[in-house]
Protein backbone atom coordinates (compact mmCIF):
# COMPACT_ATOMS: atom_id res chain seq x y z
CA UNK A 1 0.00 0.00 0.00
CA UNK A 2 2.77 2.43 0.95
CA UNK A 3 6.33 2.49 -0.23
CA UNK A 4 9.01 1.16 2.09
CA UNK A 5 10.57 4.56 2.53
CA UNK A 6 7.27 5.96 3.78
CA UNK A 7 6.80 3.15 6.31
CA UNK A 8 10.35 3.81 7.53
CA UNK A 9 9.64 7.52 7.81
CA UNK A 10 6.48 6.80 9.80
CA UNK A 11 8.27 4.51 12.23
CA UNK A 12 11.12 7.01 12.59
CA UNK A 13 8.79 9.97 13.09
CA UNK A 14 6.66 8.23 15.70
CA UNK A 15 9.81 7.22 17.60
CA UNK A 16 11.04 10.80 17.56
CA UNK A 17 7.68 12.15 18.74
CA UNK A 18 7.71 9.83 21.75
CA UNK A 19 10.99 11.41 22.87
CA UNK A 20 10.43 15.05 21.90
CA UNK A 21 7.11 15.08 23.81
CA UNK A 22 8.48 14.87 27.36
CA UNK A 23 11.78 16.61 26.55
CA UNK A 24 9.85 19.44 24.88
CA UNK A 25 7.90 20.04 28.09
CA UNK A 26 11.17 20.67 29.92
CA UNK A 27 12.35 22.93 27.09
CA UNK A 28 9.20 25.02 27.56
CA UNK A 29 9.29 24.94 31.37
CA UNK A 30 12.99 25.79 31.60
CA UNK A 31 12.86 28.35 28.75
CA UNK A 32 15.42 26.53 26.70
CA UNK A 33 14.05 27.05 23.20
CA UNK A 34 17.03 29.14 22.08
CA UNK A 35 19.37 26.66 23.65
CA UNK A 36 17.71 23.95 21.54
CA UNK A 37 18.12 26.13 18.45
CA UNK A 38 21.80 26.61 19.15
CA UNK A 39 22.42 22.89 19.48
CA UNK A 40 20.45 22.29 16.30
CA UNK A 41 22.46 24.87 14.32
CA UNK A 42 25.68 23.28 15.46
CA UNK A 43 24.36 19.98 14.13
CA UNK A 44 25.26 21.09 10.58
CA UNK A 45 28.90 21.03 11.60
CA UNK A 46 28.32 17.56 13.00
CA UNK A 47 26.87 16.41 9.68
CA UNK A 48 29.78 17.76 7.66
CA UNK A 49 32.23 16.02 9.98
CA UNK A 50 30.26 12.80 9.57
CA UNK A 51 30.69 13.04 5.77
CA UNK A 52 34.34 14.05 5.96
CA UNK A 53 35.41 11.23 8.23
CA UNK A 54 32.72 8.73 7.22
CA UNK A 55 31.19 8.65 10.68
CA UNK A 56 27.62 7.90 11.64
CA UNK A 57 25.64 11.15 11.31
CA UNK A 58 23.69 10.79 14.58
CA UNK A 59 26.85 10.01 16.54
CA UNK A 60 28.81 12.87 15.00
CA UNK A 61 25.95 15.35 15.57
CA UNK A 62 25.64 14.15 19.16
CA UNK A 63 29.34 14.73 19.81
CA UNK A 64 29.40 18.21 18.25
CA UNK A 65 26.19 19.31 20.00
CA UNK A 66 27.48 18.08 23.37
CA UNK A 67 30.72 19.94 22.72
CA UNK A 68 28.85 23.16 21.91
CA UNK A 69 26.83 22.75 25.12
CA UNK A 70 30.08 22.37 27.10
CA UNK A 71 31.58 25.47 25.44
CA UNK A 72 28.40 27.39 26.29
CA UNK A 73 28.65 26.44 29.97
CA UNK A 74 32.31 27.54 30.04
CA UNK A 75 31.52 30.85 28.29
CA UNK A 76 28.72 31.52 30.76
CA UNK A 77 31.17 31.09 33.63
CA UNK A 78 33.99 33.14 32.10
CA UNK A 79 32.28 36.08 30.41
CA UNK A 80 29.77 38.70 31.45
CA UNK A 81 27.79 38.42 28.22
CA UNK A 82 24.09 37.69 28.59
CA UNK A 83 22.91 34.16 27.86
CA UNK A 84 21.03 34.96 24.66
CA UNK A 85 24.07 36.71 23.14
CA UNK A 86 26.23 33.65 23.88
CA UNK A 87 23.59 31.37 22.37
CA UNK A 88 23.41 33.51 19.24
CA UNK A 89 27.17 33.62 19.00
CA UNK A 90 27.49 29.85 19.16
CA UNK A 91 24.48 29.13 16.95
CA UNK A 92 25.55 31.34 14.06
CA UNK A 93 29.26 30.73 14.25
CA UNK A 94 28.85 26.96 14.29
CA UNK A 95 26.35 27.24 11.41
CA UNK A 96 28.83 29.41 9.50
CA UNK A 97 31.73 27.03 10.13
CA UNK A 98 29.52 24.15 9.01
CA UNK A 99 28.58 25.91 5.76
CA UNK A 100 32.19 26.86 5.02
CA UNK A 101 33.32 23.29 5.56
CA UNK A 102 30.58 22.12 3.18
CA UNK A 103 32.02 24.53 0.61
CA UNK A 104 35.36 22.73 0.84
CA UNK A 105 33.85 19.28 0.52
CA UNK A 106 33.33 19.62 -3.23
CA UNK A 107 33.67 15.88 -3.74
CA UNK A 108 30.41 15.19 -1.91
CA UNK A 109 27.02 16.25 -3.25
CA UNK A 110 25.08 17.72 -0.34
CA UNK A 111 21.35 18.00 -0.13
CA UNK A 112 21.32 21.25 1.84
CA UNK A 113 17.55 21.51 1.75
CA UNK A 114 17.30 18.01 3.20
CA UNK A 115 19.68 18.93 6.01
CA UNK A 116 17.82 22.11 6.87
CA UNK A 117 14.27 20.87 6.53
CA UNK A 118 14.39 17.11 6.80
CA UNK A 119 14.08 14.42 4.17
CA UNK A 120 11.93 11.34 4.61
CA UNK A 121 13.65 9.64 1.71
CA UNK A 122 16.88 9.71 3.67
CA UNK A 123 15.70 7.50 6.54
CA UNK A 124 17.37 4.09 6.38
CA UNK A 125 16.79 0.93 8.41
CA UNK A 126 19.94 1.74 10.38
CA UNK A 127 18.45 5.12 11.25
CA UNK A 128 15.37 3.39 12.64
CA UNK A 129 17.56 1.34 14.93
CA UNK A 130 19.39 4.47 16.11
CA UNK A 131 16.15 6.40 16.66
CA UNK A 132 14.40 3.67 18.63
CA UNK A 133 17.31 2.47 20.75
CA UNK A 134 18.61 6.02 21.24
CA UNK A 135 15.09 7.19 22.01
CA UNK A 136 14.56 4.40 24.55
CA UNK A 137 17.82 5.28 26.30
CA UNK A 138 16.88 8.98 26.38
CA UNK A 139 13.47 8.21 27.89
CA UNK A 140 14.90 5.85 30.52
CA UNK A 141 17.51 8.42 31.58
CA UNK A 142 14.89 11.16 31.66
CA UNK A 143 12.72 8.97 33.88
CA UNK A 144 15.68 8.43 36.23
CA UNK A 145 16.47 12.16 36.58
CA UNK A 146 12.82 13.25 36.50
CA UNK A 147 12.50 14.04 40.21
CA UNK A 148 15.56 16.30 40.63
CA UNK A 149 15.11 17.86 37.19
CA UNK A 150 11.46 18.66 37.74
CA UNK A 151 11.96 19.86 41.32
CA UNK A 152 14.78 22.19 40.30
CA UNK A 153 12.68 23.44 37.38
CA UNK A 154 10.03 24.49 39.90
CA UNK A 155 12.55 25.87 42.40
CA UNK A 156 16.28 25.30 42.37
CA UNK A 157 16.89 26.07 46.03
CA UNK A 158 14.21 23.71 47.31
CA UNK A 159 15.69 20.89 45.25
CA UNK A 160 19.22 21.68 46.40
CA UNK A 161 18.24 22.13 50.06
CA UNK A 162 16.34 18.85 50.15
CA UNK A 163 19.24 16.89 48.73
CA UNK A 164 18.24 16.21 45.11
CA UNK A 165 21.45 17.28 43.33
CA UNK A 166 19.88 19.50 40.66
CA UNK A 167 23.21 20.42 39.02
CA UNK A 168 23.86 16.84 38.00
CA UNK A 169 20.31 16.50 36.65
CA UNK A 170 20.78 19.67 34.60
CA UNK A 171 24.05 18.43 33.10
CA UNK A 172 22.47 15.09 32.16
CA UNK A 173 19.48 16.89 30.64
CA UNK A 174 21.83 18.94 28.44
CA UNK A 175 23.29 15.71 27.07
CA UNK A 176 19.77 14.37 26.45
CA UNK A 177 19.00 17.51 24.42
CA UNK A 178 22.05 16.89 22.25
CA UNK A 179 20.98 13.27 21.84
CA UNK A 180 17.42 14.05 20.77
CA UNK A 181 18.70 16.51 18.18
CA UNK A 182 21.12 13.88 16.92
CA UNK A 183 18.43 11.26 16.37
CA UNK A 184 15.89 13.60 14.78
CA UNK A 185 18.06 15.71 12.46
CA UNK A 186 17.56 13.61 9.30
CA UNK A 187 13.84 13.51 9.71
CA UNK A 188 12.91 17.02 10.83
CA UNK A 189 15.91 19.03 9.66
CA UNK A 190 18.11 21.26 11.75
CA UNK A 191 16.09 24.46 11.33
CA UNK A 192 12.91 22.87 12.61
CA UNK A 193 13.92 20.48 15.38
CA UNK A 194 13.22 23.03 18.10
CA UNK A 195 9.72 23.41 16.68
CA UNK A 196 9.16 19.70 17.19
CA UNK A 197 10.22 20.15 20.81
CA UNK A 198 8.27 23.31 21.58
CA UNK A 199 5.04 23.33 19.58
CA UNK A 200 3.47 20.06 20.85
CA UNK A 201 4.49 20.99 24.41
CA UNK A 202 3.02 24.49 24.02
CA UNK A 203 -0.19 22.94 22.68
CA UNK A 204 -0.25 20.57 25.67
CA UNK A 205 0.24 23.47 28.13
CA UNK A 206 -2.98 25.03 26.86
CA UNK A 207 -5.05 22.00 27.78
CA UNK A 208 -3.28 20.63 30.89
CA UNK A 209 -3.61 21.32 34.59
CA UNK A 210 -0.83 19.04 35.82
CA UNK A 211 2.73 18.26 34.68
CA UNK A 212 1.90 14.60 33.97
CA UNK A 213 -1.03 15.55 31.73
CA UNK A 214 1.13 18.05 29.89
CA UNK A 215 3.73 15.40 29.13
CA UNK A 216 1.03 12.97 27.96
CA UNK A 217 -0.70 15.51 25.69
CA UNK A 218 2.65 16.66 24.37
CA UNK A 219 3.48 13.09 23.29
CA UNK A 220 0.03 12.61 21.74
CA UNK A 221 0.34 15.96 19.97
CA UNK A 222 3.76 14.99 18.61
CA UNK A 223 2.52 11.62 17.36
CA UNK A 224 -0.49 13.21 15.63
CA UNK A 225 1.75 15.87 14.07
CA UNK A 226 4.04 13.20 12.63
CA UNK A 227 1.11 11.21 11.22
CA UNK A 228 -0.66 14.24 9.73
CA UNK A 229 2.58 15.81 8.55
CA UNK A 230 3.97 12.74 6.84
CA UNK A 231 0.74 11.87 5.06
CA UNK A 232 0.41 15.42 3.75
CA UNK A 233 4.09 15.39 2.83
CA UNK A 234 3.41 12.30 0.71
CA UNK A 235 0.23 13.75 -0.71
CA UNK A 236 1.53 17.21 -1.63
CA UNK A 237 5.18 16.29 -2.14
CA UNK A 238 6.43 18.75 0.50
CA UNK A 239 9.46 18.44 2.79
CA UNK A 240 8.80 16.27 5.82
CA UNK A 241 10.04 18.71 8.48
CA UNK A 242 7.87 21.71 7.55
CA UNK A 243 4.85 19.43 7.01
CA UNK A 244 5.17 17.94 10.51
CA UNK A 245 5.70 21.34 12.12
CA UNK A 246 2.69 22.75 10.26
CA UNK A 247 0.55 19.89 11.52
CA UNK A 248 1.78 20.69 15.05
CA UNK A 249 0.85 24.33 14.50
CA UNK A 250 -2.68 23.34 13.47
CA UNK A 251 -3.02 21.32 16.69
CA UNK A 252 -1.72 24.30 18.68
CA UNK A 253 -4.34 26.57 17.12
CA UNK A 254 -7.05 24.01 17.92
CA UNK A 255 -5.87 23.98 21.56
CA UNK A 256 -6.32 27.77 21.66
CA UNK A 257 -9.93 27.38 20.48
CA UNK A 258 -10.45 24.91 23.30
CA UNK A 259 -9.33 27.54 25.84
CA UNK A 260 -11.66 30.19 24.47
CA UNK A 261 -14.59 27.79 24.63
CA UNK A 262 -13.89 26.78 28.21
CA UNK A 263 -13.64 30.44 29.25
CA UNK A 264 -16.99 31.10 27.59
CA UNK A 265 -18.53 28.16 29.38
CA UNK A 266 -17.28 29.44 32.72
CA UNK A 267 -18.75 32.90 32.22
CA UNK B 1 26.66 10.57 75.54
CA UNK B 2 24.52 11.05 72.48
CA UNK B 3 24.77 14.80 72.14
CA UNK B 4 26.94 14.31 69.05
CA UNK B 5 24.41 11.88 67.56
CA UNK B 6 21.52 14.24 68.09
CA UNK B 7 23.27 17.03 66.20
CA UNK B 8 21.56 17.58 62.85
CA UNK B 9 23.55 20.45 61.45
CA UNK B 10 26.52 22.34 62.77
CA UNK B 11 28.04 25.54 61.41
CA UNK B 12 31.65 26.20 62.36
CA UNK B 13 32.69 29.80 61.89
CA UNK B 14 30.80 29.79 58.59
CA UNK B 15 30.51 32.74 56.24
CA UNK B 16 29.57 33.53 52.66
CA UNK B 17 30.95 36.19 50.34
CA UNK B 18 29.20 37.37 47.17
CA UNK B 19 30.79 39.86 44.78
CA UNK B 20 33.52 40.57 47.34
CA UNK B 21 30.97 41.49 49.96
CA UNK B 22 30.42 39.39 53.04
CA UNK B 23 26.75 38.54 53.39
CA UNK B 24 27.45 36.94 56.72
CA UNK B 25 30.59 35.74 58.46
CA UNK B 26 31.78 33.88 61.51
CA UNK B 27 28.56 32.06 62.32
CA UNK B 28 28.73 29.05 64.61
CA UNK B 29 25.57 27.30 65.64
CA UNK B 30 24.22 23.82 66.21
CA UNK B 31 20.72 22.50 65.60
CA UNK B 32 19.89 19.35 67.53
CA UNK B 33 16.95 16.97 67.46
CA UNK B 34 13.87 18.34 69.17
CA UNK B 35 15.36 21.83 69.54
CA UNK B 36 14.30 25.10 67.97
CA UNK B 37 17.05 27.55 67.10
CA UNK B 38 15.83 30.99 66.05
CA UNK B 39 17.76 33.50 64.01
CA UNK B 40 16.85 37.12 64.58
CA UNK B 41 18.36 40.31 63.26
CA UNK B 42 17.58 43.35 61.13
CA UNK B 43 17.05 43.24 57.34
CA UNK B 44 20.23 42.32 55.51
CA UNK B 45 21.82 40.88 58.61
CA UNK B 46 22.41 37.52 56.94
CA UNK B 47 19.61 35.39 58.38
CA UNK B 48 18.50 33.80 55.10
CA UNK B 49 22.14 33.46 54.02
CA UNK B 50 22.89 31.57 57.23
CA UNK B 51 19.95 29.26 56.57
CA UNK B 52 21.16 28.63 53.02
CA UNK B 53 24.65 27.87 54.30
CA UNK B 54 23.15 25.36 56.74
CA UNK B 55 21.15 23.79 53.90
CA UNK B 56 24.14 23.49 51.61
CA UNK B 57 22.66 25.75 48.93
CA UNK B 58 25.75 27.95 48.98
CA UNK B 59 28.79 25.94 47.99
CA UNK B 60 31.86 28.18 48.27
CA UNK B 61 31.66 29.10 51.90
CA UNK B 62 34.20 30.05 54.51
CA UNK B 63 34.37 27.82 57.55
CA UNK B 64 32.49 24.56 57.44
CA UNK B 65 29.07 22.95 57.69
CA UNK B 66 28.52 19.50 59.08
CA UNK B 67 25.17 18.09 58.06
CA UNK B 68 24.09 14.81 59.63
CA UNK B 69 20.75 14.30 57.92
CA UNK B 70 19.31 14.25 54.44
CA UNK B 71 15.72 14.38 55.57
CA UNK B 72 15.27 18.12 55.28
CA UNK B 73 12.17 20.26 54.92
CA UNK B 74 12.71 23.83 53.74
CA UNK B 75 10.35 26.79 53.63
CA UNK B 76 12.24 29.53 51.78
CA UNK B 77 11.60 33.20 52.38
CA UNK B 78 11.19 34.03 48.75
CA UNK B 79 10.05 31.54 46.19
CA UNK B 80 9.59 32.41 42.58
CA UNK B 81 7.73 29.77 40.67
CA UNK B 82 7.44 29.96 36.95
CA UNK B 83 3.81 29.70 35.91
CA UNK B 84 4.65 28.15 32.58
CA UNK B 85 4.32 25.00 34.67
CA UNK B 86 0.87 23.58 35.22
CA UNK B 87 1.22 22.73 38.91
CA UNK B 88 -1.47 21.85 41.42
CA UNK B 89 -1.00 21.95 45.18
CA UNK B 90 -1.02 18.15 45.05
CA UNK B 91 1.86 18.03 42.52
CA UNK B 92 3.81 20.55 44.60
CA UNK B 93 3.48 18.35 47.69
CA UNK B 94 5.24 15.56 45.78
CA UNK B 95 7.99 17.83 44.51
CA UNK B 96 11.07 16.43 46.23
CA UNK B 97 9.81 13.15 47.64
CA UNK B 98 7.08 10.65 46.87
CA UNK B 99 4.78 10.98 49.85
CA UNK B 100 1.73 8.84 50.57
CA UNK B 101 -1.65 10.44 49.95
CA UNK B 102 -2.60 10.11 53.63
CA UNK B 103 0.49 12.05 54.70
CA UNK B 104 -0.29 14.77 52.17
CA UNK B 105 -3.88 15.07 53.38
CA UNK B 106 -2.74 15.12 56.99
CA UNK B 107 -0.20 17.91 56.43
CA UNK B 108 -2.63 20.00 54.39
CA UNK B 109 -5.28 19.54 57.07
CA UNK B 110 -2.87 20.61 59.82
CA UNK B 111 -2.07 23.87 58.02
CA UNK B 112 -5.73 24.39 57.10
CA UNK B 113 -5.53 24.23 53.33
CA UNK B 114 -6.83 20.73 52.52
CA UNK B 115 -9.63 22.31 50.43
CA UNK B 116 -7.00 23.67 48.03
CA UNK B 117 -5.45 20.29 47.22
CA UNK B 118 -6.48 20.25 43.57
CA UNK B 119 -6.19 23.99 42.96
CA UNK B 120 -3.56 25.40 40.67
CA UNK B 121 -0.65 26.73 42.71
CA UNK B 122 -0.66 29.99 40.74
CA UNK B 123 -4.18 30.83 41.90
CA UNK B 124 -3.45 30.82 45.63
CA UNK B 125 -3.23 33.92 47.79
CA UNK B 126 0.05 34.73 49.54
CA UNK B 127 -1.12 33.37 52.88
CA UNK B 128 -2.59 30.23 51.34
CA UNK B 129 0.62 29.58 49.46
CA UNK B 130 2.62 30.02 52.67
CA UNK B 131 0.44 27.40 54.38
CA UNK B 132 1.04 25.03 51.45
CA UNK B 133 4.79 25.62 51.74
CA UNK B 134 4.70 24.70 55.44
CA UNK B 135 2.54 21.65 54.72
CA UNK B 136 4.97 20.48 52.06
CA UNK B 137 7.93 20.85 54.39
CA UNK B 138 6.32 18.93 57.29
CA UNK B 139 4.64 16.22 55.20
CA UNK B 140 8.05 14.67 54.55
CA UNK B 141 8.43 14.06 58.29
CA UNK B 142 11.86 15.66 58.15
CA UNK B 143 14.57 15.45 60.76
CA UNK B 144 15.58 19.03 60.09
CA UNK B 145 13.13 21.83 59.31
CA UNK B 146 14.45 25.15 58.05
CA UNK B 147 11.75 27.80 58.17
CA UNK B 148 12.59 31.21 56.74
CA UNK B 149 9.85 33.56 57.89
CA UNK B 150 7.27 30.80 57.48
CA UNK B 151 4.17 32.77 58.41
CA UNK B 152 4.68 35.85 56.23
CA UNK B 153 1.38 36.97 54.75
CA UNK B 154 -0.66 34.71 57.02
CA UNK B 155 -3.52 36.32 58.94
CA UNK B 156 -2.97 37.03 62.65
CA UNK B 157 -4.95 34.12 64.11
CA UNK B 158 -3.41 31.81 61.55
CA UNK B 159 0.04 33.03 62.53
CA UNK B 160 -0.41 32.00 66.16
CA UNK B 161 -1.91 28.65 65.16
CA UNK B 162 0.95 27.97 62.77
CA UNK B 163 3.61 28.75 65.35
CA UNK B 164 1.83 26.40 67.74
CA UNK B 165 1.81 23.81 64.98
CA UNK B 166 5.53 24.27 64.38
CA UNK B 167 6.21 23.80 68.09
CA UNK B 168 4.02 20.70 68.16
CA UNK B 169 5.77 19.23 65.13
CA UNK B 170 9.15 19.80 66.74
CA UNK B 171 7.92 17.80 69.73
CA UNK B 172 6.06 14.99 67.95
CA UNK B 173 8.57 14.41 65.16
CA UNK B 174 11.44 15.25 67.49
CA UNK B 175 12.97 17.17 64.60
CA UNK B 176 15.33 20.10 64.88
CA UNK B 177 14.12 23.45 63.62
CA UNK B 178 16.11 26.40 62.35
CA UNK B 179 13.66 29.27 62.38
CA UNK B 180 13.98 32.78 61.04
CA UNK B 181 11.48 35.30 62.23
CA UNK B 182 10.92 38.97 62.82
CA UNK B 183 8.09 38.38 65.23
CA UNK B 184 9.73 38.40 68.64
CA UNK B 185 6.44 37.90 70.52
CA UNK B 186 5.27 34.61 69.13
CA UNK B 187 8.61 33.05 68.46
CA UNK B 188 10.22 33.44 71.82
CA UNK B 189 7.73 31.25 73.63
CA UNK B 190 8.94 28.25 71.73
CA UNK B 191 12.61 28.92 71.11
CA UNK B 192 15.39 27.02 72.85
CA UNK B 193 18.26 29.04 71.50
CA UNK B 194 18.39 32.48 69.89
CA UNK B 195 21.12 33.67 67.57
CA UNK B 196 21.10 37.39 66.97
CA UNK B 197 22.75 38.30 63.68
CA UNK B 198 24.00 41.52 62.23
CA UNK B 199 26.40 40.42 59.51
CA UNK B 200 28.04 38.33 62.22
CA UNK B 201 26.77 36.74 65.43
CA UNK B 202 26.16 39.69 67.72
CA UNK B 203 24.97 37.54 70.59
CA UNK B 204 23.39 34.18 71.22
CA UNK B 205 21.93 32.10 73.99
CA UNK B 206 18.55 31.48 75.56
CA UNK B 207 15.91 34.16 74.89
CA UNK B 208 16.60 35.53 78.38
CA UNK B 209 20.35 35.77 77.84
CA UNK B 210 19.88 37.54 74.54
CA UNK B 211 17.33 39.94 75.97
CA UNK B 212 19.80 41.02 78.63
CA UNK B 213 22.62 41.47 76.13
CA UNK B 214 23.59 45.07 75.51
CA UNK B 215 24.38 44.60 71.83
CA UNK B 216 20.91 43.18 71.34
CA UNK B 217 19.43 46.19 73.11
CA UNK B 218 21.25 48.62 70.82
CA UNK B 219 20.22 46.62 67.76
CA UNK B 220 16.55 46.21 68.58
CA UNK B 221 15.89 48.85 71.22
CA UNK B 222 14.84 48.67 74.85
CA UNK B 223 11.27 47.70 74.00
CA UNK B 224 12.26 44.58 72.15
CA UNK B 225 14.36 43.56 75.07
CA UNK B 226 11.34 43.78 77.33
CA UNK B 227 9.30 41.67 74.95
CA UNK B 228 11.89 38.92 75.14
CA UNK B 229 12.11 38.90 78.89
CA UNK B 230 8.34 38.58 79.16
CA UNK B 231 8.57 35.35 77.28
CA UNK B 232 11.04 33.71 79.56
CA UNK B 233 11.44 30.21 78.26
CA UNK B 234 9.17 27.72 79.98
CA UNK B 235 9.17 24.07 79.06
CA UNK B 236 6.42 21.67 80.01
CA UNK B 237 8.82 18.83 79.42
CA UNK B 238 12.50 18.11 79.29
CA UNK B 239 14.47 16.13 76.77
CA UNK B 240 16.52 13.14 77.75
CA UNK B 241 19.98 13.07 76.27
CA UNK B 242 18.66 10.67 73.64
CA UNK B 243 16.28 13.41 72.59
CA UNK B 244 13.23 11.62 73.98
CA UNK B 245 10.58 13.70 75.66
CA UNK B 246 10.06 13.40 79.38
CA UNK B 247 7.12 15.22 80.90
CA UNK B 248 7.87 17.29 83.99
Amino acid sequence: MFDDFFIRALIAGLGIALVTGPLGCFVVWRRLSYFGDTLAHSALLGVTLAYSFELNIALSVFIISSLIALILIQLQKKTNLPGDALLGLLAHSSLAVGLVVIGFLTFIRFDIMGLLFGDILAVTTDDLLIIWTGGAVILIVLKLIWKPLFASTVNYELAEAEGLNPDRAKAIFTILMAAVIAISIKMVGLLLITGMLIIPAAMARNISDSPQKMVLFSIIGGLLSVLLGLFSSLEFNTSSGPSIIMAALVLFILSLLNIKQSIKLKN
Amino acid sequence: MSSENSTLVKLNNAGFKQNDKWLVEGVSLTVKKGKIVTLIGPNGSGKSTTAKIALGIYKNIEGSVEKYTNKVGYVPQKISIDWTLPLRVYDFMLLTENIKDEAIDEALTLTGVIHLKNKNLGNLSGGEFQRVLIARAISKKPELLVLDEPVQGVDYTGEIALYELIKRISDTLNCGILLISHDLHTVMTATDHVVCLNGHVCCSGTPMDVAKNNEYKTLFGEQASQILSVYEHKHDHVHSDKGEIKKN
